[in-house]
């Protein structure tokens, strides 16, 4: 399973990645195209630098990477890692539904007894 | 029974889950109220839960463990932070040691369950939050077994079709 092989150290750089909204915004922008930095940039009522502050730590958690072209940098998001994220969330998410599903299967089997 | 909907927040470490239960509001208060019908679906397939203390009144405290494949325990605490029986209660819950003490290195997380019945149906909400990421890190080992499991069991139930 992906999930194992995360460290402590991954899962808390996702995390941190992810708990932020522009950041989340950002990666929801390069999932679609690859939008350079100074286009992010004027996207946001931000500095330049609190942009580029957020595209990296999202570089960090290795959920996007830049890539030079010309004089553009442009952001592309990591397929994989943000399926690894989404997976985390995915594992606490079986978790609840597996308790319901028991719970359920508890109630069927005493119907009647309360 | 279905699940209705779940909602993940980011911001907050936060799971939301709503399900919709075919019994009346003191049947499925009843599953989180009587130990031994708690311990039937608390722990995933495998890994059946006993609970060693059971009190489910403000300031109460759980102390259950989870008995793996191999015969290992795995300890768990709760204290219940307010309840509002049949309709709510809230509760912090921790890994704890052998003795039910619950582990300090990772800060609780809290677990509010909601409960509304309409024509003799239940929902049920569970808003289960945690205040570190290191917690998420171990629910997310502990989920993993639970993951693994389920979908095996899935596949047997597909298999006995």
């Amino acid at each position: 399973m992906v999930v194992d092989q995360l460290t402590a150290e991954d899962v808390d750089g996702l995390f941190h990645a992810l708990s932020d909204s522009t950041r989340r915004d950002i990666l929801r922008r390069c999932g679609e195209g690859e939008p350079s930095v100074s286009q992010l940039a004027g996207s946001y009522p931000m500095s330049f630098a609190a942009v580029q502050k957020h595209v990296a730590v999202l570089e960090r958690a290795g959920l996007v990477s830049k890539q030079r072209r010309g004089r553009e940098q442009l952001v592309r998001t990591d397929a994989a890692a943000v399926d690894r994220a989404r997976r985390v969330l995915d594992e606490l998410e079986q978790t609840w539904r597996g308790r319901v599903e028991r719970m359920s299967a508890v109630l069927r089997t005493t119907r009647g007894d309360g | 029974m279905s699940v209705t909907s779940v909602d993940k927040d980011f911001d907050n470490l936060t799971i939301t889950l709503v399900a919709d239960f075919d019994a009346s509001i003191d049947r499925v208060w009843d599953l989180w109220a009587d130990p031994r019908k708690l311990e039937r679906w608390w722990g995933p397939p495998g890994y059946p839960a006993t609970f060693e203390r059971h009190d489910l009144r403000p300031g109460g405290e759980m102390v259950y463990f989870m008995t793996s494949p191999e015969g290992e325990r795995h300890y768990g605490w709760w204290r219940v932070e307010e309840t509002d029986p049949p309709r709510s209660f809230e509760f912090k819950d921790a890994f704890a040691d052998e003795n039910g003490k619950p582990k300090d290195d990772i800060s609780p997380g809290t677990v509010r369950v909601q409960l509304t019945e309409e024509d003799g149906r239940t929902r049920m909400e569970i808003r289960s939050s945690n205040e570190s990421r290191e917690d998420m890190q171990m629910i997310v080992d502990m989920g993993g077994v639970e993951g693994l499991q389920q979908s095996v069991g899935q596949m047997d139930a597909l298999l006995a079709e």
